[in-house]
């Protein structure tokens, strides 16, 4: 940990009594890197650009939105017509949510292929679960502010869940609220919540991106780095490739914010809430669906409750589940055919949770439901014990050995 | 990269579907609007007719209440003319020095008069239907031109088993068949000062984009500062890439 010399000496006079300087090199330039990241392991730092979008925004949301049940569907609609520019500030954080959440999923889904989760980074997986609970709860919270139909319902449905607990359960919904129903006291903590959350949440990535800096990014390959030969510095290589990772990402980003922006979200919600009349269907965000599938298809209200929270507590114990050796889905024959099928079912789910839950759609939704546990809680320690793995490449230069790609 | 994209495409298959389920129910039938696609722009002449339409018919049960007559000036309308409309209108102001509430004409800042004074005097002069506001209906509904569209046009008369309600009319669209509202609209409701095609069809079509304007005042300077903003990143994809290229040539694989 060389301190790296500093040529401009009011730089080397802050540096040597507050080593910002130092520090950033270390873990912004220097910081050696596996050479062989793919770009799936862009997706980290686009989390990163979706959240400072969200927050950014969101300020600036917050200046001109009123927390208040009689005017809060009002003044978002003052800030999509009235507000210089105020239609594209919204819309940027409303589908900057879906966009955050399509990139955080891609990226779980990177870490559950390649074993990202594995020893010694057990710790920096577990954050990242904690980062997608924050984000679940801002979410929810962020999607009752505009105060439509589905804002409401959506509110009381998912409040009322915890009504589920035996005993207390009234009295924690009662509390929730501030009232006896969703209302003006419920607004009003959703709204102060749904500015605290963020900041909770750039914390946690902080203790992500320590724990992750601890031993290094993971790698397609799955093996430890050997050596110098196997890195390359942080910047400019990954540096000039996350930017190129960003630019792809925006590109997508205002396609959907400038020619679709109500696409991802439902019309109801342009309907002012009205606790009087219940909407046909209410149905969550999409990146809900898969949960609010697993909700609905257990037939008891405590047991669906259990089941979702359980969909989440499942990733936490996930490092104690897969036990194999081999970090890379890549050198695991069978575990590659059960992780395919695996995103299959988390699709699956998504789809029926946007079902009504009737007739086929619940048995479909009950499978689907088990499939889902059985993946991590059967086949996944089953497999740490039978698999054949294929042979490790020696190292991340030498990759060239029968068992890889 | 491949795979990459291909989940991409399955995540947003995911959002679809709960989207694209319809309610049940309606015949819809699509049209093109000029204020689909990447393109879209409102046809000006199109929305002075249908905001004629609404003056004339809708406006006397449903209210427009985020739209203040200035904002007609996205319609083509000169200041003058705005001044002329609005003064058409009577809006309550006050108190005065007196503590009273008064009547005068509308200006250009006043909001459309709603027409009722509360929900519940608008159900009571409705057999006990609420008309919802309009300024966000075509928002508000999946498909909503094309939905609004098929409403105003797809009034029939109820298949002979089918007893109706009073007070209800058969729509081909609505969900359930029985809507609340009359027939709105039957051809020549109108007389244009400007000419123009009266049927059913074009009143039906040209209301449609009025409301497709009041529910997305924005939608022009949307799309166009989109067109500018999608070329300023396609070119910045190329030199960002290019320039990763470069800096990655030295890095034996």
């Amino acid at each position: 940990m060389a301190s790296p010399q500093f040529k401009n000496p009011l730089v080397k006079w802050i540096d040597h009594r507050l080593p910002v300087f130092s520090y950033m090199h270390h873990e912004l330039h220097e910081y050696p890197t596996p050479k062989n990241l793919s770009y799936l392991w862009n997706l980290g730092s686009l989390a990163g650009l979706a959240l400072v979008v969200m927050i950014i925004t969101g300020i600036i949301l917050a200046m001109h939105y009123t927390p208040h049940v009689d005017h809060a569907f009002d003044s978002v609609e003052r800030i999509m017509r009235d507000v210089n520019h105020g239609w594209l500030i919204r819309y940027i954080h409303m589908n900057g949510a879906s966009f955050f959440f399509i990139v955080v999923y891609l990226h779980i889904f990177r870490g559950l292929y390649y074993g990202s989760y594995k020893a010694p980074r057990e710790l920096l997986w577990m954050l990242g679960v904690v980062i997608l609970l924050l984000m679940m709860a801002t979410a929810f919270m962020g999607y009752v502010l505009p105060w439509g139909q589905m804002s409401f319902w959506g509110a009381t449905v998912i409040t009322n869940l915890f009504s589920a607990i035996p005993l207390i359960g009234e009295s924690i919904v009662t509390w929730l609220w501030g009232g006896f129903s969703v209302d003006n006291p419920t607004l009003g903590r959703f709204f102060a919540l749904h500015y605290l959350m963020p900041f909770v949440i750039v914390a946690v990535v902080m203790l992500h991106l320590i724990a992750l800096h601890r031993f290094g990014s993971g790698n397609p390959l799955g093996i430890d780095v050997s050596g110098q030969q196997d890195t390359i510095p942080f910047h400019p290589y990954y540096t000039s490739k996350d930017l190129f990772g960003a630019m792809v990402f925006l590109t997508i980003f205002a396609s959907a914010v400038f020619f679709y922006p109500n696409y991802l979200g439902h019309p109801d919600n342009y309907i002012p809430a009205n606790p009087l009349q219940t909407p046909a269907h209410i149905v969550p965000e999409w990146y809900f669906l898969p949960f609010y599938a697993i909700l609905r298809a257990i037939p008891d209200k405590l047991g669906g409750v259990l089941f979702m929270f359980g969909a989440i507590a499942v990733l936490f114990i996930l490092p104690w589940l897969d036990r194999a050796p081999v970090r890379s889905g890549r050198f695991r024959p069978l575990f590659k055919i059960f992780f395919w099928l695996f995103l299959a079912d988390c699709v699956l789910l998504g789809y029926l949770g946007g079902k009504p839950a009737e007739g086929v759609y619940v048995t479909w939704s009950r499978l689907a439901t088990a499939y889902y546990f059985v993946h991590f809680l059967l086949i996944l320690p089953l497999l740490s014990v039978v698999e054949n793995t294929r042979p490790l490449p020696a190292s991340i230069s030498m990759p060239v050995t029968k068992g890889g790609k | 990269m491949r795979r990459l994209f291909a989940i991409i495409a399955v995540f947003f298959g995911l959002g679809l579907a709960p989207v694209l389920a319809a309610e049940g129910g309606g015949e819809i039938e699509k049209r093109d609007w000029s204020f689909e696609g990447v393109f879209g722009h409102f046809d000006k002449a199109a929305l002075q007719r249908g905001f004629q339409v609404y003056r004339e018919i809708c406006a006397s049960c449903h209210g427009l209440d985020y739209i203040a007559f200035r904002n007609l000036s996205a319609l083509g309308y000169s200041q003058a003319e705005i001044k002329a409309i609005a003064a058409e209108y009577e809006v309550t102001d006050g108190p005065d020095d007196a503590g009273d509430m008064f009547q005068r004409p509308a200006i250009p800042a006043d909001r459309f008069p709603a027409p009722f004074a509360n929900e519940n005097a608008a159900r009571a002069a409705n057999g006990g239907a609420y008309p919802p506001d309009l300024s966000l209906i075509v928002k508000a509904r999946p498909d909503g031109a094309n939905y609004l569209y098929s409403l105003l046009v797809g009034y029939d008369d109820p298949p002979a088993d089918l007893q109706m309600p009073d007070g209800m009319y058969y729509s081909r669209v609505y969900s359930g068949n029985q809507i609340a509202m009359p027939q709105p609209l039957f051809g020549d409701d109108v007389v244009f000062a400007l000419g123009g095609d009266t049927s059913m069809e074009a009143l039906a079509a040209d209301v449609t984009a009025f409301l497709a304007w009041t529910a997305e005042p924005e939608l022009e300077s949307r799309k166009r500062i989109g067109i500018a903003v999608m070329l300023f990143l396609v070119v910045m994809c190329f030199v960002s890439y290019g320039s990763m290229r470069y800096i990655w040539a030295d890095v034996e694989k």
